[in-house]
């Protein structure tokens, strides 16, 4: 801010005057921070803001590439694709907003799910995409998320999940509430069958998606920063009419009271989850291993 | 307006004030108009009749949330011969918007599980307006786990407008509380069963939900949001209720068409509140029927059952 700005009383400042132009596509403003980030900087460290650490919301197809080792990789449940047998309408049509959603992410529901291995551990990995009508879970997640496990289950192999949703689906109505039954059934198979599931929370993971799936890992993980829980913070804010504390549901708050087991850095996301689940599965450690 | 009826309702509710009227008349008046009370009473009949045949899906969850339908104590006091109330989750607190206990139907040993309202004001925020909180569900869970053990069928009264959303719920584990029931009554190995008995909010809901068999009450509603949050998100205003309502098919008639609940019990004319006793006598019917079906299937078979029940629900093509 100049002196000139400084002298003048706050009604006269303009917000405009004060903003630095980006140019599209170079340069990315660190929401946490507001540090201007060379874009291909910050995609080299997987979303996360060189300066101060905040993690940024990552696509799901990048999260997979960036977590899993670049051979062998199957994707599981493609096939499974929406439908609107509800013919839901709000003020725009589910048709039309499944449409526009896959254009906009290239992908053809909230969820994607591969075989593959991290540092030669063998596992399923499944990871929500926010940007798909806000990682919502509908009828497609749900059965993509059940074949994941299946395959899981099959080649008794452990189950990542990255969560990053808003909830059920709302315009599939109780099919989207069903759906966490469905997935937390499963996962008591995975229990039953000895599998490991690791839960890891990005930011949001809220509703029903937190509600089911994402809090029963064996062990579950936070992304730092990431707002987790049940009700929204705005819902919660208007039932108990007070302003919430800072950090409120955030990853480090949960692990605080007991709900998330540790909090993993994304760039320390394949090291860690290697040995942890070589551990697990009684694997020699992959450091050793590679 | 009389605050007995509904909005939907004030046209049967003139006809019954007529009535009472007329009867107050009859007390001291010589003239005969026990006719004309016939008369108004088969017509306030036939005018519930008609208005109920037709109710919208948001005139349908008015009722579901009538102030004087019967709540879950109602039904335990009037189906069960025996019930003892047992209380807490044994690690932070008892929570009054879950009861449970053991009971008796007829002859037939059991636990019970529901979410319970209040009535007046003071009892409504004793209850927290049937909206439990984490320790409400674990003591759920540690009850259902009691049941599993000593091979009692569970029965689940289902009424919530969903589960709490307060600053403690959260610290406490909200989510967690209820991604829990879920995954551990997917396998309990005992059967069973759930009604929803008025409101059926959501993951607060399906908490105590996940059974071998869910019934409705023909006018309670299941819903994976209520319709006025539902409005609020999808149409920013929620004045829109009723359209969200319609939209979000959560009416006993529409989620069985859909496959996705059993049975419907049906309920007395003009709601389940207009008569309590002949309600509560066909949900009687209804779970000993039920609890009586699911008794004889091996525990194999029913935990198989239940399991592909799970697997079977959702819509999407495959390619």
């Amino acid at each position: 801010m100049s002196w000139l700005q400084k002298f003048l009383p706050s009604q006269i400042r303009t917000e405009g005057g004060n903003k630095k132009t980006v140019p599209e596509g170079l340069w990315a403003k660190c929401p946490g921070c507001n540090g201007v980030l060379y874009r291909a900087e910050l995609e080299r460290n997987l979303d996360v803001c060189p300066k101060c650490g905040q993690h940024m919301r990552i696509g799901a197809r990048r999260r997979l590439e960036a977590f899993l080792d670049p051979e062998p990789r199957v994707e599981i449940g493609a096939e499974v694709l929406p439908m609107d047998a509800l013919k839901f309408r709000d003020s725009k049509k589910y048709k039309d907003r499944l449409s526009t959603a896959q254009k906009a992410t290239s992908e053809t529901d909230a969820l994607i799910a591969m075989m593959g291995q991290v540092k030669g551990v063998p596992l399923v990995a499944a990871a929500f995409e926010f940007r798909f009508m806000g990682g919502s879970m509908g009828s497609v997640v749900g059965e993509r998320f059940v074949r994941a496990a299946n395959a899981s289950l099959e080649h008794g192999i452990p189950l990542v999940c990255f969560s990053a949703s808003g909830g059920a689906r709302m315009q599939e109505a109780l099919f989207s509430l069903m759906q966490m039954a469905k997935t937390s059934a499963v996962l008591a198979r995975m229990r039953e069958q000895g599998i490991p599931f690791i839960s890891v929370m990005t930011d949001p993971t809220m509703g029903g998606v937190s509600a089911s799936l994402a809090m029963l890992g064996d062990i579950n993980v936070g992304e730092p920063g990431a707002l987790i829980g049940f009700a929204g913070p705005r819902v919660i804010e208007q039932t108990v009419r007070e302003t919430l504390p800072e950090g409120f549901q955030r990853t480090e708050f949960l692990v605080e009271h007991g709900a998330i087991d540790m909090i993993i850095d994304r760039r320390e996301m394949r090291d860690r989850l290697a040995s942890v689940l070589s551990i697990m599965t009684r694997q020699p450690s992959p450091a050793v291993a590679s | 307006m009389d605050m007995n009826f509904l909005e939907f309702e004030q046209p049967i509710a003139e006809l019954e004030a007529k009535i009472e009227e007329l009867r107050y008349v009859g007390d001291d008046a010589e003239i005969n108009i026990g006719d004309e009370i016939a008369r108004l009473q088969a017509k306030s009949k036939s005018l519930t009749e008609s208005i109920f045949s037709n109710l919208t899906p948001w005139q349908v969850s008015q009722l579901a949330r009538h102030p004087q339908r019967p709540y879950t104590q109602d039904y335990i006091s009037r189906l069960f011969t025996e019930f003892e109330e047992l209380h807490g989750d044994r690690a932070y607190a008892d929570d009054p918007s879950i009861i449970g206990g053991v009971a008796r139907l007829d002859d037939r040993p059991l636990m019970v599980i529901g979410q319970q309202k209040g009535r007046d004001t003071k009892e409504k925020v004793y209850r927290n307006f049937g909206m439990p909180r984490p320790e409400g569900y674990r003591k759920a869970l540690r009850l259902m786990q009691m049941a599993e053990r000593f091979k009692l069928p569970i029965v689940t009264f289902i009424d919530t407008p969903g589960a709490y959303p307060g600053v403690g719920a959260e610290e406490r584990g909200q989510s967690e509380a209820i991604a829990r029931n879920l995954l551990e009554m997917s396998k309990l190995r005992t059967p069973v069963l759930c009604t929803v008995i008025g409101e059926g909010g959501s993951g607060g809901a399906l908490a105590i939900g996940v059974g071998d068999r869910v019934m409705m009450l023909q006018y309670s509603t299941y819903s994976v949001i209520s319709p006025e949050g539902c409005a609020s998100i999808l149409w920013k205003s929620a004045e829109r209720a009723a359209d969200a309502a319609e939209a979000l098919g959560i009416t006993s008639s529409r989620l069985k068409e859909l496959g996705l609940i059993d049975q419907i019990i049906d309920e007395p004319l003009g709601g389940a509140h207009r008569n309590p006793e002949a309600m509560a006598d066909s949900l009687r019917q209804a779970l000993v029927a039920n609890l009586d079906e699911l008794g004889r299937l091996p525990l194999d078979e029913l935990l198989s059952q239940r399991y592909q029940r799970l697997m079977s629900f959702g819509n999407f093509e495959v390619k």
